[in-house]
């Protein structure tokens, strides 16, 4: 490789991002555009008898008001990921909901007007007669005998039953142990807060009968199809989808919603003018997709020197009031499929319900099942290290799959024969303890315990599956992903030499800009600066699958190079002919075409993209200009890992949870730009930490979201942090060829269940096994009181 | 996050304020508007008009006379917490407003706002009420002073008349050996006090406590005063285990606020520690 790839170069497209130069969706101002507000609905559970619109359309600025209605000939929207038995009750929202609603915040009516303020002043004028049903909103709950029914399809509220693994034999593994541990835990639900907030611009051309939707999403080019081909019923031709800058999505803006059909269809009915809507942050908590909420049970059985040798885990998944665009594949494929760990565990067995209850959609969010997946083994394992007396570490190290089994597949059966691609477990352990100081570590622990303080040491050592793509995987054997799963890059090298690189994924915070051009560059022996990468427009980019998972650098990436190793094959044509050398004898290093051997008369890349963009003296048979195509589908998954650790020190009078020190240990396989991964890993882990000690989305019981404000919902804050130390360790991926393994989401997968670990250690002389998340200080320090000496 | 309509009027002086007050029904005073805005933008609030007193130039600013210190309404927080005079001679105050809110909304939100908001999570009322500070008003019958402990009456309501404007706050400044403390619990969403304990201990030559005060923000609807505990320490030797036994005999809160993060007893167990950590905190400062 050349000298681009593994430079931690500051990211090309910060300083447009940081001096406010960067157009986001709501600094989108088009002639003629009128602003829409939707009502939502103040009820969790509820008939939709009628709706009186007249009042509203009187009133100052107003230009038209919609119900669900004027858009009964749009199709529900789809449900893309069908997983694990989820049949003929794949309940999803409609641009605005019609009959009924299941959950507090779905659409029902929209104010469009000439102001966002004179729309927003109209809502309380539309007059909605509900029908108020009882409502559920806990998973497992909505299961039990004599819980209100959301939807006549799905009987006792169950969307699906899925399972994975051996149940027999995980059964035999349990009754033969030493030991078994069983543990219900929660997964609580999560806000997942981008700072952008979603929006959409919906522009109708009555003339060319076609649409253009500017809209806060991941994937474009995925909005299009479904929108076209699923919702509106006409070819994708017909519109033209694209993401602006995006301020952030943590996943929640893969999926389509309902906005975004709802401002081209409003367009088409007010002949064409450009119809924006932005939520509100109160619309984003109630009517963006939500994460994780998960009742879990497990059991984990193990000999008494530590080997683990099963895991039975039943999981109710919370999947809202209806199905978000892929929430059954989250908490099946992405999750069951994961509980192995980092570990050997010879018996799995899972089985999830997902369920509806009367709650906003629950979907992707960053890790989306992993992390889910991650906590429980990690949580685990420690209980099965507490209750045999041994270090947590030693438990980790006995169970590691060794560096030498890989490809591993776990008997979690990840599906179609995938297989862990590479990994080299104790190699992050070990490093991460000869980093903490871990001998000296317990010593102190010691010393504090002695001294009435509480210290703690938690420990996650995680596997992630990322890169998701192979279209074998997910498209087949049921696993109900309706499409493939691949990548798209064209590469061009422009007469000035200056090279466009176009991809289908779509960068909102990540630096794909930066990286991508790190690898063309890099092949290419050229400049960073020298590379432009373009994205996040239907029109002008090849269709791809966009962001998520991990997946932009794995396989976004490799299409990118694909596609410059081909327009290289080519380059050494064209230079070879400039030569007058055969095409055999030429080589390319460092930017330059030569005979090999004689370095010192070369052509460069740059002087062949000119003759070949001229074309008047080209070998013959050759087509003008660089430029290739690639459409890539990897041939697994990658799968990052390593260990994390943190440290705590719990104040036992008033419950409050300080965490000391943070040090992540990730093996990304090999890095494109170091600094961006440690930004990555970075806001992963707080997010995770944030999971783990503060955020937690509260309904009460008639569905009211307690949690509904920035005001409520506890972000992590800078200053509750110490400063994440970072290291790593390298295990190139043998899937692509560059070895990457993904970084967005590993600090998320990774954490939680480190800072968890950590209290529940710091807890351990008052006997504590386990605290459900959030770690609020109430929590902790009912804990430390319920045993009856008071913490004293 | 839209606002309903409103009438905007800016006051050029106290006496057009209150003209003003007089002549719009419900109308409603902008200072720092750091808590009407955002509740006017969820529309919590929708106040017809406001009479903008940002710029009333003579009731900003950190005055002394005579053993007292007068804070003007307007004086924002980071002035109130890096005020020389206040740091010196009235330090509770100054740490009190350090820690309101972040950085930002300490530079422009006002003391006169936040007290007159009186959100009992807020972090200046316990301290001015520990100060056994006064409040001053100006109406159109004139001006009046209340004491603090008369005047935040229940949850977001104070004895300030609807026609009146806070036009400062009086606090007395320390004296021998005296010392302060401000410790808060912060809501992690918020950032608001969950528990914040203010603390002032006087100590006699020879070490015995003169006088104490310790009230609370957070806990309860209004600052809750904890006298019984103050009572108990005058006259002892201020030992940890004198302190905690006082806390520990005489602390009790009735009517607790609790939240989805933190319950209200929860909330009473914290003022305990806080209330000890905070007292031992001021008696080192004495």
């Amino acid at each position: 490789m050349g000298k681009a790839i593994g430079q931690a170069i500051k990211r090309k497209e910060d300083p447009r991002l940081i001096t406010g130069q960067a157009k986001y969706l709501d600094d989108i101002q088009l002639p003629g555009m009128v602003y829409a507000a939707v009502l939502r609905s103040p009820y969790a559970h509820a008939n939709i008898k009628s709706i009186d619109t007249s009042e509203a359309e009187s009133q100052p600025g107003v230009v038209g008001v919609f119900t669900g209605k004027d858009f009964a000939d749009l199709n529900p929207l789809p449900c893309a990921w069908q997983a694990g038995g989820v049949n003929n009750n794949a309940n999803t929202p409609r641009t605005l909901e019609i009959d009924k609603v299941t959950f507090t915040g779905a659409g029902v009516a929209v104010v469009v007007a000439e102001s966002r303020y004179a729309a927003e002043d109209a809502l309380q004028y539309i007059h909605v007669d509900y029908e108020v049903l009882p409502t559920v909103v806990d998973a497992k709950k909505a299961t039990e005998p004599g819980a209100p029914q959301l939807h006549e399809n799905a009987p006792n509220n169950i969307c699906m039953e899925w399972t994975c693994g051996d149940e027999a034999g995980t059964d035999k593994a349990l009754g033969e142990a030493d030991v078994v541990v069983k543990q219900a835990i929660r997964n609580q639900r999560l806000l997942p807060t981008p700072m952008d907030s979603r929006g959409a611009i919906g522009i109708y051309s009555p003339v060319s009968e076609d649409y253009t939707v500017y809209m806060t999403s991941q994937c474009p080019h995925i909005m299009r199809l479904l929108m076209t081909a699923f919702v509106f019923g006409m070819p994708e031709s017909k519109m033209r989808c694209i993401s602006p800058h995006v301020g952030g999505g943590f996943g929640t803006k893969i999926f389509l919603y309902p906005e975004y059909c709802m401002v081209a269809a409003v367009s088409k009915k007010l002949g064409g003018l450009p119809v924006k809507w932005m939520e509100t942050r109160r619309e984003n908590y109630v009517a963006t997709s939500h994460g994780r909420d998960h009742v879990t049970e497990f059991e984990v059985a193990a000999k008494s020197d530590g080997t683990i040798t099963g895991l039975k885990v039943e999981t109710y998944a919370n999947l809202g009031g209806i199905l978000s665009t892929i929430a059954p594949g989250i908490p099946t494929t992405l999750y069951g499929r994961m509980l192995s760990g980092v570990y050997k565990i010879p018996n799995i067995y899972c089985k999830v319900y997902g369920t509806y209850t009367n709650t906003g959609m629950v979907d992707a969010y960053r890790g989306a099942g992993r992390p889910e997946a991650s906590y429980l083994v990690e949580r685990a394992v420690d209980l099965v290290a507490q209750e045999l007396g041994m270090d947590p570490t030693e438990v980790r190290r006995k169970n590691f799959i060794p560096p030498e089994a890989f490809p591993y597949a776990p008997a979690s059966n990840i599906l179609n024969g995938l297989k862990y691609d590479s990994g080299n477990y104790a190699g992050a352990l070990d490093k991460a303890l000869e980093l903490i100081d871990y001998k000296n570590l317990r010593k102190e622990q010691e010393e504090a315990r002695k001294a009435g303080r509480l210290m703690g040491i938690g420990f996650s050592s995680y596997v992630e599956i990322c890169g998701v793509a192979p279209s074998a995987w997910v498209g087949l054997n049921g696993e109900g992903w309706g499409a493939g799963l691949w990548e798209s890059a064209n590469v061009r090298v422009h007469l000035t030499g200056q090279v466009v690189v176009t991809t289908g994924s779509q960068p909102h915070g990540q630096g794909h800009e930066t990286t991508m051009a790190q690898i063309a560059a890099d092949l290419l022996g050229m400049d960073v600066a020298d590379v432009r990468v373009e994205h996040s427009d239907t029109l002008g980019t090849p269709f791809g699958y966009g962001t998520y998972g991990s997946r932009s650098a794995t396989v976004g990436g490799t299409a990118i190079y694909n596609s410059v190793q081909k327009i290289i094959e080519k380059a050494k044509k064209i230079g070879a002919h400039m030569l007058e050398a055969a095409p055999e004898d030429v080589t390319f290093e460092d930017g330059k075409v030569f005979v090999k051997g004689s370095p010192d008369k070369a052509k460069t890349i740059q002087e062949v993209a000119l003759a070949a963009a001229v074309a008047y003296d080209l070998p013959a048979g050759t087509e003008p200009f660089l430029d290739d195509t690639t459409y890539y589908d990897p041939p697994n998954c990658t799968y990052p890992f390593g260990t994390h650790v943190c440290i705590v020190e719990v104040d036992k009078d008033s419950g409050h949870v300080q965490i000391k020190r943070y040090l992540a240990v990730d093996d990304v396989g090999k890095k494109i730009n170091p600094l961006i991964v440690d930004g990555q890993i970075h806001g992963g882990v707080v997010q995770g930490v944030g999971q783990a000690l503060w955020e937690g989305a509260m309904y009460d019981d008639n569905g009211q979201l307690v949690s509904g404000s920035l005001m409520d919902y506890a972000l992590p804050k800078a200053h509750y942090l110490p400063m994440i130390e970072t290291d790593s360790t390298e295990t190139p991926s043998p899937v692509n060829p560059m070895g990457i393994k993904g970084a967005g989401e590993a600090g998320t997968i990774a954490s939680a269940q480190a800072v968890v670990n950590a209290v529940v250690d710091a807890l351990a002389p008052y006997g504590i096994k386990h605290i459900d998340m959030p770690l609020t200080p109430q929590k902790v320090w009912e804990a430390i009181h319920s045993n009856g000496n008071g913490g004293n | 996050m839209y606002p309903a309509k409103f009438d905007y009027y800016r006051a050029s002086s106290v006496q057009e304020a209150i003209q003003l007050l007089q002549e719009h029904e419900d109308a409603k005073l902008l200072a720092g508007g750091h808590s009407l805005i955002p509740a006017m933008k969820l529309r919590l609030a929708q106040p017809p008009a406001l009479i903008d007193i940002g710029r009333i130039a003579e009731l900003r600013g950190v005055t002394q006379d005579n053993g007292s210190i007068k804070v003007g309404a307007l004086t924002v927080h980071a002035d109130v917490a890096a005020s020389d005079v206040l740091q010196s001679q009235c330090p509770l105050l100054a740490e009190a407003a350090s820690n309101v809110g972040d950085r930002q909304v300490r530079h422009k939100g006002t003391i006169g706002g936040n007290l007159a908001h009186a959100d009992p999570a807020s972090d200046l009322p316990a301290a001015v009420l520990a100060l056994g500070g006064t409040i001053h008003l100006l109406g159109p019958g004139g001006s009046r002073q209340v004491a603090a402990a008369d005047f935040f009456l229940d949850l977001l309501a104070t004895d300030l008349h609807e026609d009146e404007v806070l036009t400062a706050i009086e606090v007395p400044a320390i004296s021998g050996k005296t010392g302060t403390a401000y410790l808060k619990f912060e809501h992690p969403a918020s950032g608001y006090a969950l528990c914040g304990a203010a603390a002032v201990v006087s100590l006699n030559d020879d070490g015995t406590c003169a006088g104490a005060s310790l009230c609370f923000n957070g806990v309860t609807a209004t600052p809750h005063n904890a006298s019984a505990v103050a009572a108990a320490l005058v006259g002892k030797t201020l030992d940890d285990a004198t302190i905690d036994q006082a806390v520990n005999a005489n602390l009790s809160i009735a009517d607790p606020m609790g939240d989805m993060y933190a319950s209200g007893p929860y909330r009473v167990e914290v003022a305990k520690t806080y209330a000890k950590r905070a007292l031992k905190a001021a008696r080192d400062r004495a």
